[in-house]
């Protein structure tokens, strides 16, 4: 282990002190939309976009100024203003512009931008776009909170944010129960995963007396006994609910049925990957404990494979995009697991990821667009040659997901394997074995969707969608194949001070794992050929094996939550109900039962008539004489 | 002073007995005009002869004939039933009673030993009765009595509003009223003119008596309605056979005297 | 000495009190109010004298004031009472627990 040097931030100067607007602009944005109702209505979607591409630009600004800024200059510090001090804490509101961090803002305002725009075509026809909008702008507002801030709590913020966010988008078309219970599920999920991380907070609290990085990073090396660990796994159980990593996996495909746009830019590019932010952002905690590194080793493995498993039985394209995002996060938390080894690829991948996943869920929304919003690819077939846009960036994201030699998720993946073969025999052979079962079942979801013979049903007229749509495809694709090759010899120097060194050199040329990869992917893809490519798809699913029925039911992850979690608090809470019922209750009504009884009879003593009062008025004065009497006597 | 202690004690004690069990209101009234009068000579002969007058005109004088006259408003002549409605009210009653006179015979006994002083010496100093209310009163009691003013007021204030009946409707003027009777006349046939007198009979004039039409039978708008309904009218047609009677007997005493002349 | 007129006033405030809690036309109850105001009238003024003292006297005065006032007010409520019920019974006044 090498000690790692810790940069702290230099104050922010110049454009650094503006870096505030990045957020503020999109929260502006819909603050307006949301609270303008109807009066923005015609207005508001292009504001929306007009706001995103202002915190675009800014975010360019901010990265040419880093680029150009001296190594050790370019992590910048912007405090805002004092959030509240209690006791010894004292909690700032403040932003961390640094390499990392930049990234993602590049990242979320870029993708995001293009499916702001994307929207404006998608959305056209729905009559409560304005609030879509709006919601889409909270969400970069929360998510550039989320990535920009200084400090643990600040983060927090943001990422209570993109939950909020998440939750209304996938419920947007609340009108359908499905996307109701989807949207509900999704928040309780995360909740979850957010207790792990109010616990890490509370703890890093206790443990540095503050929740800023610097503060955790400096003091980190101070923490004694189980410490490390202890934050590291919560903070890892705050990941595995934002980024669906199992065993908080079940929300992420029941997302699905949130408006297409919501799934590319939430639930594929940018709000699911903060778990690998997360970890990437602790990395003096887990660099210390190798316990909770091995525990994110194991969460990521187990979900690409649970995830790749998911995206070769499903065939609603939506879910099979799903379980592959599922799974490149695996890929991803697996790269942030093998610590220093591993940070950089991390984040490399979710960069060339954030870029061929958006597009294929946007592509899958255009042939969605063109099929009448038929999600199940045993309707389509053959439609290559109907939306030609569509399918070429669909497949330039499909080379990228595969890892074809040098497009963008060739260099990103094969240097996970790497690492991962790196770090163990094991890991390393699960994760090839992951990247040639991604091929497979991408191979299947091109073949089924764009190759083979017509399936559709009667009615359908495919047409390729409007320019709105196929441009940010087009910008996508370019990204899903050039960003790789660009970022490939820079991203591990870049990061290095932000992420920790790096021991790996790159080649252009592959090392024998990168043969290794390609052969396997290209079995995947042959045998994608074999089973989807020579004999027609039908187009009612056959029953399947005990394998493609486990991963149609995403391998029983409801029925473990079932049994695990839901059936014991049903029989708990029924208990409870019972206990309530019966016990409390019955004890309750008991007294009242008598109050309301000595009270019927009480109240006969309330005769009206003035006499009785004289009466017991009279009696009353024996009492309070006697008393008195006999008190002076005494 | 003894002599009239021993006086005036029992006729107070059966006045007050005669206030609580008089059926009549009347009656009550009176007993307790008996005890009030009393009471002021028990005044007179303790000295206070201030309040013994005091006592005579606001007491029996004023407050007593008030109640006299709301007893006249309200009704003299309804006695009080006797059958107690409430439950056990009576046994209750006497317990509190008997507690009451018990608790304060207990309290009483022994506790005055020093010998009375007299109010001689004190009224001597102050000049005479008057003089030392008086003293006492616009002295160091002046504050209170001139907020007693004030509760007077107040107290006149609240018995008018009490008291007050709104009228319902506009008052008629003398016109109006003529103009209702000639068109009561004109519609019904009421007679527009007074109402006829009561009868004149040989044994009784009373109003309660109606008159006799030329006809023979009854004017019925002789007597008062009042009257009528309480079933105070005297049967006129045995005062008429009376009346009958006595001009037979003076007509025959006439006739005899005729004869004889 | 003294003690003849306390018991006096003893039994006159008895009385009264029998009248208030048996008797239920509403004027003679109230007369009965009267007679232990009256009764206790009596106290003061015989300590008055026992301890030669106008204070006693002047008291009763103020009592005297006080109980023609609630006389007038009283019996403008009865005679209002009994425009509306016809009655002056104080058991029909009954609406005290409605």
């Amino acid at each position: 282990m090498i000690p790692l040097e810790i940069v702290d931030p230099v104050a922010a100067t110049g454009l650094f002190s503006y870096a505030w607007l990045m957020i503020a602009l999109p929260a502006l944005g819909a603050l307006v939309l949301l609270a303008f109702g109807r009066f923005v209505d015609r207005a508001g979607p292009y504001l929306a976009v007009a706001t995103i591409t202002g915190s675009f630009v800014i975010a360019v600004a901010l990265f040419m100024q880093l680029l150009a800024a001296p190594v050790e200059n370019r992590a910048v510090g912007v405090h805002l203003y004092t959030w509240f001090g209690t006791g010894s804490w004292q909690v700032d509101v403040g932003l961390l512009v640094d390499q990392l961090s930049i990234l993602f803002a590049l990242l979320i305002t870029c993708v995001g931008g293009l499916i702001h725009v994307y929207s404006l075509g998608y959305m056209a026809h729905d009559e409560r776009m304005r609030r879509f909008f709006g919601y889409l702008n909270l969400f970069v507002a929360a998510m550039l909170t989320l990535v920009l801030a200084d400090n643990y709590l600040v983060l927090f913020v943001g990422w209570e944010g993109v939950g909020l966010a998440s939750y209304l988008l996938i419920g947007f078309w609340q009108h359908k129960p499905s996307a109701a219970a989807a949207a509900k599920k999704a928040f309780v999920m995360n909740r979850v995963g957010d207790l792990g991380m109010v616990l890490a907070i509370s703890a890093m609290l206790a443990q540095f007396g503050s929740s800023a990085f610097v503060d955790v990073n400096h003091g980190a090396a101070n923490l004694a006994g189980p410490w490390p660990m202890v934050i590291g796994l919560l903070l890892l159980l705050g990941a595995c609910g934002k980024s669906a990593q199992v065993p908080l996996q079940a929300w992420l495909l029941d997302a699905m049925e949130g408006p297409t746009p919501v799934s590319a830019l939430i639930h594929a590019a940018t709000m699911v990957t903060a778990g690998v932010y997360l970890v990437v952002r602790s990395h003096t905690i887990f660099d210390l404990s190798p316990e909770a590194r091995l525990a994110v080793v194991i969460v990521g493995t187990v979900t690409l494979l649970a995830g790749a498993w998911i995206g070769c039985s499903k065939d609603d394209i939506k879910k099979v995009l799903a379980g592959s995002t599922m799974s490149q996060i695996g890929y991803m938390m697996l790269a942030a697991g093998l610590g220093p080894a591993g940070y950089a690829f991390a984040i490399f991948h979710l960069l060339t990821h954030g870029a061929f996943k958006a597009n294929m869920f946007l592509g899958a929304g255009s042939v969605m667009h063109g099929m009448n919003d038929d999600v199940d690819m045993r309707h389509y077939g053959g439609l290559w040659k109907y939306l030609p846009v569509t399918f070429w960036t669909f497949a330039c994201g499909y080379l990228a997901i595969i890892g074809f030699p040098l497009t963008s998720g060739y260099f990103s993946k094969d240097h996970i394997i790497e690492a991962a073969f790196g770090e163990s025999a094991l890991v390393g052979t699960l994760a090839l074995l992951g990247a040639g079962v991604t091929a497979f079942y991408m191979t299947r979801l091109m073949l089924m969707t764009f190759g083979g013979g017509k399936r559709w049903l009667d009615g359908v007229h495919p047409h390729e969608s409007p320019a709105v749509m196929t441009v940010p495809l087009v910008v996508l694709a370019v990204l899903s194949i050039g960003a790789g090759a660009v970022m490939n010899w820079w991203i591990q120097d870049w990061l290095e001070p932000a992420a920790g060194n790096h021991p790996h050199e790159v080649e252009l040329l592959p090392t024998p794992i990168g043969w290794l990869t390609m052969l396997v992917v290209a079995g995947g893809i042959g045998i994608g050929w074999l089973v989807f490519g020579r004999k027609p798809v039908p187009a009612v699913a056959p029953a399947g094996n005990a394998i493609t029925v486990a991963g149609r039911n995403e391998l029983y992850g409801n029925a473990v939550n079932d049994v695990l979690v839901a059936n014991p608090v049903m029989v708990l809470s029924r208990g409870a109900v019972a206990t309530d019922a019966k016990g409390v209750d019955g004890f309750v009504h008991l007294v009242s039962t008598a109050i309301s009884g000595f009270s019927v009879e009480g109240r006969k003593a309330q005769t009206g008539y003035v006499r009785t009062y004289a009466v017991t008025m009279v009696l009353g004065v024996l009492v309070v004489g006697a008393v008195l009497i006999l008190g002076l006597a005494a | 002073m003894n002599v009239v202690f021993w006086i005036c004690a029992p006729l107070m004690v059966l006045g007050g007995l005669g206030l609580i069990l008089f059926r009549k209101a009347v009656y009550s009234a009176l007993s307790l005009a008996l005890t009030m009068v009393c009471l002021a000579a028990l005044y007179a002969s303790l000295e206070a002869s201030f309040l013994f007058a005091i006592q005579i005109i606001v007491y029996t004088g004023a407050v007593l004939m008030l109640f006299l006259f709301v007893l006249m408003m309200v009704g003299v002549d309804t006695p009080d039933s006797i059958v107690e409605t409430i439950k056990g009210q009576r046994i209750l009653a006497a317990v509190g009673a008997l507690g009451l006179l018990g608790l304060m015979i207990f309290s009483i006994g022994g506790a005055v030993t020093a010998p009375s002083i007299g109010m001689d010496g004190a009224t001597v100093a102050a000049g005479g009765n008057v003089q030392g209310v008086a003293q006492l009163l616009f002295g160091r009691y002046v504050w209170v009595f001139e907020l007693t003013s004030a509760l007077l007021i107040t107290a006149a204030v609240g018995a008018m509003i009490l008291a007050h009946a709104q009228r319902t409707k506009p008052k008629l003027g003398q016109r109006a009223q003529a103009e209702q009777r000639m068109k009561a006349y004109a519609d019904r046939g009421d007679h527009p003119g007074s109402l006829p007198n009561s009868g004149v009979y040989a044994t009784g004039n009373s109003i309660a008596t109606p008159a006799l039409l030329p006809d023979g039978s009854l004017a019925e708008a002789s007597i008062s309605t009042t009257l009528a309904e309480r079933g105070a009218q005297v049967d006129s047609t045995r005062l008429r056979e009376l009346t009958a009677e006595a001009f037979a007997d003076a007509q025959r005493v006439r006739n005899e005297e005729d004869e004889e002349l | 000495m003294i003690d003849q007129y306390l018991y006096l006033a003893v039994i006159l405030f008895v009385i009264g009190a029998i009248g208030v809690m048996v008797r239920r036309n509403a004027l003679v109850a109230f007369m009965s109010v009267e007679l232990m105001l009256n009764a206790a009238n009596l106290a003061l003024v015989a300590f008055a004298w026992h301890h030669a003292s106008f204070d006693g006297q002047v008291a009763t005065f103020f009592v005297m004031v006080v109980a023609a006032a609630e006389v007038v007010v009283g019996l403008a409520i009865i005679v209002s009472i009994y425009k509306t019920r016809r009655s002056t019974s104080v058991d029909n006044a009954n609406l005290l627990n409605q």
